[in-house]
């Protein structure tokens, strides 16, 4: 393995901080894991529920197919063993928002096996993760504790709402690899579709077990932060908790193997419960249903249509598009971004279509708080100016007063670029005559700055800012530059 | 007229058919004959409004011509089956009042085959138990007596099997975890069926051992069984474990011929101190089919003796996980306590009863960390050396014969202070839930103190059709007509 250049110190030298991430993918299911009730975010609290997610009395669980297909998709983006034979287990524990008494998960014989993540670091180098396992589980319901003076309210909406949980490897060693890892997996779920990856309403939540040791060193104790859900806070939490780590082993102390949690507002971790605290699952098969199989050609159907990812995509802007692997990197993070950019590079020169997507477009929209999505300059509307662009239609400089045009108006208003360069008078001057007269106007009421010019050729430049200034930016700015060397005789 | 209380399921269905009384007058007869039979404590909830409103439908169907199946006739459901609008409670504490707002599949089957409900029968807590002495209503009394004493009508479909023992209804709902349907029917004279494992919907029926529950009838006859099951079996794609397969007519398979039927019989069934008249009776029972043309042969189920301990590992460790919902929270009977964990404490402890926690702890033991491979996986590998018992001996013969139980029906509190002994009981019936196989027990004969004695048969996995048979051929040879003398009516 590469020399790890993300240790920490500390006052007895050099730390590296070893972590894997259990993440939790909300299934994008309009039905939960095993019921029929819907899943959708922020309804009423317990409008949500049928008998069987409130567990009541000779109710069983139905397997939901719709999810067992996402899983086996997820587990073929993630280039995973997909087993064809797994087991759902129950997972005893006694919790108010768990109505059964256990949650329906899969312990020993999960349906998706290894699995890889390439992930990109700051230095342009490429590591892969390893993904243990994904299995399907069940996600509980929600304690409301600030409704009663003394008491707690449980909301059931969320209870049975299906859940693919997905272990990686202990293999990052810092807190940018492990956002990293968040987030090339959150775009790997977003491209197939199978979670919406919206870390703010909590469909997709991670668990960072952290540990630290001397390089070189067997692995340290690990405390796992639970429920982390914003890519920023995982990287808090990491820093804090290995700080914390150091600091301890460096007092004397030694780590306990903890379950903690990650505070916000104060960026620290908490103590939740130790080893000895913890739950003894008493993990066994759910004997209200069967194993779960499929064929292979269940597998082989899923594969057909699965979409291009985002590994495969970054390498195709690369090759087809001459992209840099920077930008195209920055395009593909989202499959919408992606397929904006495809759109607009149809026909056109697609650096330059790039550079207006990533410098304008991304700038307008992060600017304005917007999703691509609902972007007021459309991607047709992006290529169509960069065409006008290269055929000299209009300036450089014209183009971002264009863009900003149709930003400002937005969709509604829809003008086209040539519409806007027209009604504006944007139109870039090619005429040479036009040009020269303009030149000629400009040397005639200078002469002395001619006469300077003829010493410093470097002055040249000055003219060329006043006949553009004189055109209202209209002027070719080659076509200028061409005939000011010319008439100063400097060529 | 004569006493409607006193026929049959098909009689009486013929009797409506032919017009010779109304689904009224037939309701009716059980419903006065329930009122006075508190004696037995049989009935925990009894619906006389509601069993008389659906007679009245059954006459206004007869007389329609649209005459079901089960069309007028009045039966009994057992307090685990889910009744829509109607007290359930597994005749536990913990469910408190609790009024399901949904119907079992089982019994929604029955009324769409035109059945009519009469209430809700006794039976052990979670229907754990052989004697039907853990409920929270108080223990059921067979309708049989040993002189003066009170005996078990067996557990823990104890109301089912006296309430038809003592024509408190045609015919009764039970569930059969490990024996619960066929010890209960062998201490009350009457016919207990168990099917196969996924022969009928586990959806709403209130959860013992999901791997083992099966929901079956205890009736009259042997025709009466086949009747019952032709309603209550179906596929449900509600309970995935239920299995997708035609549910024949299976009245139409009771054609009284088994010749050359293989008739296995188990030398392992012969247990140490098995009284002798069971032992005569099994023999009589041999003969008996031998008669009607069966080939006998000796088979061997050599892991029999590790069944009881395998199945009280399984079952335990299943209810300790399916009891986990009854917590408080949500619906049943809660306790106040000082927190959470409190309040599931005190609320368990009070809404348990002995046994219920005791299989609750055996369960939570043998699936803890460290002591699972020892109990439950060993126990797993038991179950499957025990399936292939089975599938070894069905290479050479059709059907098992057995006895049913080790004994007759036992003095109400004999066993209640030794678990272990009430375990017993079910020595004969467990291997047949831990296989998932349908197992029948038909009253054979009464021993020396005038108590009915039944046999067991036990068949191949969907083969209903030829257990009813051979069980028919049996009921017949054996003729048993004796009914308990009435002491109990008020």
């Amino acid at each position: 393995m590469a020399e790890n250049k993300n240790l920490i110190s500390g006052a007895t030298g050099d730390w590296e901080i070893v972590l894997g991430l259990e993440v939790h993918a909300q299934v994008a299911s309009k039905a939960k894991l095993f019921s029929g009730a819907a899943t959708e975010f922020g309804a009423e609290p317990n409008s949500q529920v049928s008998l069987v997610d409130a567990a009541m009395p000779g109710m069983l669980p139905v397997i939901n197919w719709f999810c067992v297909e996402q899983a086996v998709r997820t587990g073929l983006g993630l280039k995973a063993q997909i087993n064809n034979h797994s087991v759902f287990d129950r997972k005893n524990y006694f919790y108010p928002d768990l109505p059964q008494g256990y949650q329906i998960s899969q312990f020993q014989q999960p349906i998706v096996g290894e699995g890889a993540i390439e992930i990109d670091l700051a230095d342009g180098a490429v590591k892969e993760i390893g993904i243990e396992r994904l299995h399907l589980e069940q996600d509980a319901g929600k304690s409301l504790h600030d409704q009663h003076p003394n008491m707690s309210f449980v909301d059931l909406n969320r209870s049975g709402v299906a859940l693919m949980e997905i272990v990686s490897n202990p293999d990052m060693r810092s807190a940018a690899e492990a956002q990293a890892y968040v987030k090339k997996l959150r775009a790997i779920l977003r491209y197939l579709g199978t979670c919406d990856g919206n870390m703010e309403q909590g469909s997709l939540r991670a668990d960072v077990n952290v540990s630290v040791r001397k390089p070189g060193d067997e692995l340290g104790t690990r405390c796992e932060i639970k429920n982390v859900n914003s890519i920023r806070f995982i990287g808090q939490a990491i820093e804090y908790e290995a700080r914390r780590q150091v600091d301890l082993i460096e007092d004397g102390g030694t780590v306990e193997q903890q379950t903690r949690l990650f505070d916000p507002k104060t960026g620290e971790t908490r103590a939740m419960r130790s080893k000895e605290e913890a739950h003894d699952y008493r993990y066994f098969p759910d004997p209200d249903l069967l194993p779960l199989e499929f064929s292979q050609e269940f597998v082989d159907e899923i594969a057909k249509d699965l979409p291009e990812l985002p590994d495969e995509k970054k390498a195709r802007f690369i090759n087809d598009y001459g992209l840099t692997p920077y930008d195209a990197g920055v395009l593909v993070g989202e499959a919408e971004n992606a397929a904006f950019f495809e759109a607009a590079a149809e026909g056109q020169d697609a650096k330059a279509v790039a550079n207006m997507v990533i410098g304008s477009v991304f700038a307008g929209l992060n600017k304005a708080d917007l999703d691509i999505a609902d972007s007021p300059v459309s991607a047709a509307q992006v290529g169509q100016l960069v065409g006008l662009i290269a055929d000299d239609t209009v300036s450089g400089r014209s183009a971002k007063e264009v863009f900003e045009l149709m930003f400002e108006d937005g969709p509604d208003q829809g003008k086209n670029p040539a519409v806007i360069i027209e009604e504006k008078g944007l139109k870039q001057v090619t005429d040479t005559a036009a040009i020269e007269a303009a030149v000629d106007e400009v040397i005639d009421a200078n002469p002395d700055k001619v006469a300077q010019a003829k010493e410093r050729p470097k002055m040249a430049g000055w003219f060329v800012g006043q006949v553009m200034q004189a055109t209202g930016g209209k002027a070719n700015p080659q076509a200028v530059n061409k005939l000011v060397m010319l008439k100063l005789g400097l060529e | 007229m004569t006493d409607l209380t006193q026929l049959n399921l098909a009689d009486a269905r013929d009797g409506l058919a032919k017009k010779k009384f109304s689904a009224v007058e037939l309701t009716q007869a059980h419903i006065d004959r329930v009122s006075a039979s508190s004696a037995l404590n049989a009935y925990v909830l009894e619906t006389p409004e509601k069993a008389l409103a659906m007679a009245a439908e059954s006459d206004a169907k007869i007389a329609a011509g649209e005459t079901r199946p089960l069309e007028g006739l009045p039966i009994g459901v057992k307090d685990l089956f889910c009744t829509k609008g109607v007290r359930t409670t597994a005749c536990s504490n913990i469910l408190g009042d609790f009024t399901p707002p949904y119907e079992s599949t089982v019994t929604q089957n029955l009324w769409n085959d035109g059945a009519v409900m009469l209430g809700k029968l006794n039976n052990d807590e979670f229907a754990m138990g052989s004697s039907n002495e853990t409920s929270r209503f108080g223990p059921v009394v067979n309708p049989w007596k040993a002189g003066d004493t009170a005996l078990v009508p067996g557990g823990s479909s104890g109301g089912s099997s006296a309430a038809v023992a003592a024509r408190l209804g045609i015919a009764a709902t039970a569930t059969d975890t490990g024996g619960s349907i066929r010890q209960p029917a062998a201490f009350t004279g009457t016919v207990g069926l168990k099917p196969t494992y996924g022969r009928c919907s586990r959806w709403g029926i209130v959860a013992f051992a999901s791997s083992l529950d099966q929901a079956g009838p205890i009736t009259h006859t042997v025709r009466d069984a086949a009747m019952m099951l032709s309603s209550m079996a179906s596929f449900d794609k509600r309970d995935t474990t239920s299995v997708e397969r035609d549910v024949p007519n299976y009245e139409a398979a009771l054609t009284g011929d088994i010749k050359g039927l293989r008739v296995g019989i188990p030398q392992e069934y012969r247990v140490d101190n098995m009284p002798a008249e069971i032992e005569k009776l099994w023999q009589q029972g041999i003969e008996w089919l031998k008669a009607a043309g069966a080939e006998i042969v000796d088979v061997s189920l050599p892991h029999t003796r590790y069944a009881l301990p395998a199945y009280y590992i399984i079952a335990p460790a299943e209810a300790s996980s399916n009891l986990a919902r009854y917590d408080g929270v949500r619906y049943g009977a809660r306790q106040q306590g000082t927190d959470i964990d409190d309040m599931y404490a005190q609320t368990r402890a009070a809404g348990f009863g002995d046994e219920v926690k005791r299989r609750v702890m055996i369960g939570t033991y043998a699936l803890s960390a460290g002591y699972y491979d020892a109990y439950y996986v060993k126990a797993l590998q038991v179950r499957r050396l025990i399936a292939e018992d089975f599938t070894k001996a069905y290479e050479k013969c059709d059907v098992l014969l057995t006895p049913t139980t080790p004994s007759a029906a036992f003095e109400i509190g004999k066993n209640v202070e030794d678990p272990l002994e009430m375990y017993l009981n079910d020595v004969f019936t467990v291997t047949v839930n831990l296989a998932g196989l349908p197992g029948i027990s038909v009253p054979a004969g009464l021993d020396g103190d005038g108590l009915p004695l039944g046999l067991q048969l036990i068949g191949q996995a969907f083969g209903e059709e030829t257990l009813l048979r051979t069980a028919g051929v049996l009921e017949q040879a054996a003729g048993f007509d004796v009914q308990p003398q009435d002491w109990w009516s008020a």
